[in-house]
């Protein structure tokens, strides 16, 4: 009788982890040495806030990532590469010989934030347009919902 | 039928226990045995030359401790973006120094970043000593 219990356990313990790694249509994609590698110096920027060919150039470009050298071996390049390429922005861009690797010039981004004083980048709490957390509470994870916002004031 | 289980039980554990070791892990002092070896005419470490090497800049802006801090025992944070990083003494941090890929890893960058250039054995070997004495 256990027996038909533990095999009920080990599907369930199986699905759940499927269900943590790969993400459904409810969850953002993740993959676990994307988050560890690139979430050691800035949150770990969802795949979704970059086209695949501005990941591309972003990726090949790691010995100066904004000015600094944050190189990668060849085999966990390409496995992040193909996770962001996988999960991209689907939106129309321009093609251009070098694809914007800023987040902070995306049309999309310029639109969402087109309220926000100017004064508030510059703001020390602030720091940075990439310093989401700075207002996005839950960005750690992911999650930018205006409902989870906290602009300082 | 219970007794059959519980073996199961028991390697099951073992097995779990022995794959949640990393492949690569060492001691710190394995670590820095390993920069000893790794080129010819390497002097005896120095956790003074260390302690100067990790404090100085060195032809640019930043020194290891404009993010590692002054006392490498406490957190740091990035200079950029204000990230928190854990301690890098192992004394505070016992993971710190473990993993020689890691290692090699924030050396190449790090080193590029501070240096313009790779960081000697040497010179990994003098900081390693002096982070060992941090407490």
């Amino acid at each position: 009788m256990y027996k038909t219990r533990l095999l009920a356990a080990l599907i369930a313990l199986i699905s759940a982890h499927a269900y943590a790694s790969g993400g459904t249509s409810a969850t953002a994609p993740t993959n676990a040495k994307w988050k560890a590698e690139c979430a050691s110096c800035h949150i770990a920027y969802p795949a979704r806030m970059l086209p695949a060919d501005s990941w591309k150039r972003l990726m090949r470009g790691l010995n100066n990532h904004f000015g600094e050298d944050a190189s990668l071996n060849p085999a966990d390049t390409a496995e992040i590469l193909a996770f962001l390429e996988k999960n991209a922005s689907r939106r129309k861009v321009e093609p251009a010989p070098q694809p914007a690797i800023r987040i902070t010039e995306m049309q999309w981004f310029i639109h969402e934030h087109e309220e926000v004083a100017n004064r508030l980048w510059k703001d020390p709490r602030v720091k940075s347009a990439s310093n989401c957390a700075a207002c996005h509470t839950n960005a750690e994870n992911g999650r930018f919902s205006e409902r989870e916002l906290r602009v300082p004031k | 039928m219970s007794d059959s289980f519980h073996t199961l039980a028991k390697v099951a554990l073992t097995i779990a226990t022995l794959v949640a070791l990393p492949a690569t892990a060492q001691t710190p002092e394995q670590t820095l045995a390993g920069f000893k070896q790794a080129e010819p005419g390497i002097q005896a470490f120095s956790a003074a030359r260390g302690e100067q090497f990790f404090k100085s800049t060195h032809g640019g802006d930043w020194s290891c401790s404009s993010c590692h801090t002054q006392n490498p025992a406490n957190a740091g944070k990035h200079a950029k973006t204000d990230r928190l990083i854990k301690p890098l003494a192992p004394s505070a941090n016992p993971a710190r120094f473990t993993d020689v890929a890691k290692v090699e890893k924030w050396f190449k960058r790090n080193c590029n970043d501070v240096l313009n250039r790779t960081c000697t054995a040497q010179e990994k070997g003098d900081v390693l000593t002096y982070l060992l004495t941090v407490k």
